[in-house]
C-alpha cells in the first residue's frame, strides 16, 4: 500500500508560470525527500540547484531506462522507451559513441550559419500570419510551425507531412496517453522515418538524415537511425515550440520588459532574455530522471543502489542560492547557469539551435508585431498541464 | 587566469564558445572543445570562470 504520508509528484500548479507550491515547499524544507509516482513507487526528488547539479553531472546516476527502480515518467514513457532506446537512456561509453555522431551538426559555428536561414523561416511566418489575421492563434500559426520548418530542414524531413508527425509527436508528449497510444504512435513515426531513410540512403540529400544513413551504414542499423531521427525530430517542436508560445505570453504579462526588448537592437539584450525565459518557464517540468547504480551520497543523504531520483529542475532554477530573487522575470539577469536544458553528459543536444531560434523569434516578432496582445484574458488560456513538456496549447492574440 | 581541458569529458555543448570565442573553439569534425589560449588576459577572466562553471561535462579547470 502506498504510504499517503509521501507527496505524490508531479505536483498541481498554481499560478501558471511557477512551479508548484507544494514543489517550493519541499524545496524549502527537505530538498532532497522522497515522493511518490503514479506506479506507487518512491524515488527520491531532488530540488535545490548545487544537488541537482551533482546527481546530474556524476555517472554513479544513470539513465538507462531499462534499470530496475528507474522512476518513469508514465505508463506510456515506461513502455516506449524500453522499446526503442535511444541515446539519452544510455549511459556512458555507449551514450558518448551515439551524441558524437550528432554534435558537430550542432556546434555553434554550424548553428550560427543557419541563423539567415532561420531568419527567413520566422520573417515568412509572420508575413502569413499577418496576411491571415487578426485575430490568430500565435502558436499554430507562428510557434509550432517555426521551430518545425528548422528542424524538418536541417534533418530532411518533408515538412508537407507535418500534420502527421505534429500528431505523433503530441502523443508521445501528452501524460494523458496511454501505453498502447504511445507505442502506437511512436511504432508508426518510426516507420515512416524508417522509410524516410531508405529514400535517402538511395539519394543522399545534404541534410542530417542522408549523413547518417551513409556515414553510419557501419556503426548503426537503419532501426537505431530511425530511432535517434525519432528523437531529435520530437525534441525539435516541442521544446522550442513551447518557448515561443508560452514565453510570448509571459513578456505579454511583463509589458516594460516586453517594451525594452522591443525597442533594443542588442543582441546581447535578446539573448539574455532568452536565458532568463529558459530559467523561469522551465518547460520541461518533469524532472530529470535517473537510478543510483552505487550507494551515493548527496546533500548529506544517502541515496542507494538501485533507488530512483527525479531532479526537478524548474525549481532548481528558482533556487534562491543561485538565482537571487528567483521568482523576478528580468531580462537583465545573469541566468545563463540555469539547469532548463538539463546539466551534465546528457544536457540537451540542441541547445545552440534552440538558443538561435529563440534569439531570432524574440527579437524579430515583438519589432515586427508592435502591437501583439491576448485577445483572450488569461483565465481563458490553457496550459499544458497534461503534458511533459509545458506550455500553452493555443494564445489567441491580436493586433 | 591559467585554463586547462579534458577533451575526454567534452560534450561538445559549445556554451564555452559561447561565453568566451577567444579561448575556446570547437573542433569541426565532433564539436569537441579546442583551447585557443591556455592564460587568457585578465579581462576575460570573468567569462571564462562563467564557462567553467556552466561546462556540462566539467571539461574546464581554472587556476588563479
Amino acid at each position: 500500500m502506498p504510504d499517503t504520508r509521501v507527496p505524490a509528484y508531479p505536483m498541481k500548479r498554481d499560478c501558471p508560470f511557477d512551479p508548484p507550491p507544494e514543489l517550493r515547499r519541499i524545496q524549502a524544507e527537505s530538498p532532497i525527500t522522497r515522493v511518490r509516482l503514479w506506479d506507487g513507487s518512491s524515488p527520491w526528488l531532488i530540488t535545490d540547484y548545487p544537488d541537482q547539479r551533482a546527481v546530474l553531472s556524476d555517472p554513479r546516476f544513470s539513465a538507462d531506462v531499462r534499470r530496475p527502480g528507474y522512476p518513469h515518467v508514465t505508463a506510456a514513457s515506461q513502455a516506449r522507451r524500453r522499446r526503442s532506446r535511444s541515446f539519452i537512456s544510455m549511459d556512458e561509453p555507449e551514450h558518448g559513441t551515439y551524441r558524437t555522431m550528432l554534435t558537430g551538426t550542432f556546434m555553434i559555428k554550424k548553428v550560427e550559419a543557419l541563423r539567415p536561414r532561420i531568419q527567413r523561416i520566422v520573417d515568412r511566418r509572420i508575413d502569413a500570419m499577418l496576411d491571415g489575421g487578426p485575430p490568430a492563434d500565435l502558436v499554430a500559426a507562428f510557434a509550432l510551425p517555426v521551430p518545425s520548418l528548422v528542424i524538418c530542414e536541417l534533418l530532411g524531413v518533408p515538412y508537407a507531412e507535418h500534420a502527421f508527425f505534429q500528431r505523433c509527436s503530441r502523443v508521445l508528449v501528452s501524460s494523458r496517453s496511454t501505453p498502447e497510444e504511445a507505442v502506437a504512435a511512436a511504432d508508426e513515426l518510426k516507420d515512416y522515418l524508417t522509410r524516410l531513410l531508405g529514400l535517402k540512403a538511395a539519394d543522399p540529400a545534404d541534410d542530417l538524415l542522408s549523413r547518417l544513413v551513409t556515414e553510419q551504414a557501419d556503426t548503426m542499423s537503419r532501426s537505431q537511425i530511425a530511432d535517434m531521427a525519432m528523437l531529435l525530430l520530437v525534441a525539435g517542436h516541442e521544446t522550442t515550440a513551447n518557448m515561443i508560445g508560452l514565453g510570448t505570453l509571459t513578456l505579454l504579462q511583463h509589458p516594460d520588459q516586453l517594451a525594452e526588448l522591443r525597442g533594443s537592437d542588442d543582441p546581447k539584450l535578446v539573448a539574455g532574455a532568452v536565458e532568463e525565459l529558459l530559467r523561469y518557464l522551465s518547460i520541461v517540468h518533469s524532472g530529470r530522471r535517473r537510478v543510483a547504480i552505487e550507494d551515493v551520497e548527496i546533500g548529506g543523504r544517502l541515496i542507494r543502489a538501485g533507488e530512483g531520483v527525479i531532479v526537478a529542475t524548474d525549481a532548481g532554477n528558482r533556487d534562491a542560492t543561485a538565482f537571487p530573487d528567483p521568482d523576478v522575470l528580468d531580462i537583465h539577469r545573469r541566468a545563463r547557469h540555469h539547469v532548463a536544458f538539463g546539466y551534465g553528459v546528457h544536457q540537451c543536444l540542441g541547445q545552440p539551435l534552440a538558443r538561435v531560434e529563440l534569439q531570432v523569434v524574440y527579437g524579430t516578432l515583438y519589432r515586427r508585431v508592435p502591437t501583439l496582445r491576448q485577445a483572450v484574458p488569461l483565465e481563458e488560456i490553457r496550459f499544458k498541464h497534461d503534458m511533459l513538456v509545458y506550455g500553452v496549447h493555443e494564445l489567441p492574440v491580436s493586433w | 587566469m591559467k585554463v586547462t581541458i579534458d577533451q575526454d569529458r567534452c560534450i561538445g555543448s559549445g556554451q564555452c564558445v559561447l561565453l568566451a570565442p577567444e579561448v575556446f573553439d570547437q573542433r569541426d569534425e565532433d564539436g569537441i572543445v579546442v583551447l585557443l589560449q591556455e592564460d587568457p588576459p585578465a579581462e576575460l577572466d570573468a567569462d571564462v570562470a562563467e564557462a567553467a562553471h556552466v561546462c556540462p561535462g566539467l571539461a574546464i579547470s581554472v587556476e588563479g
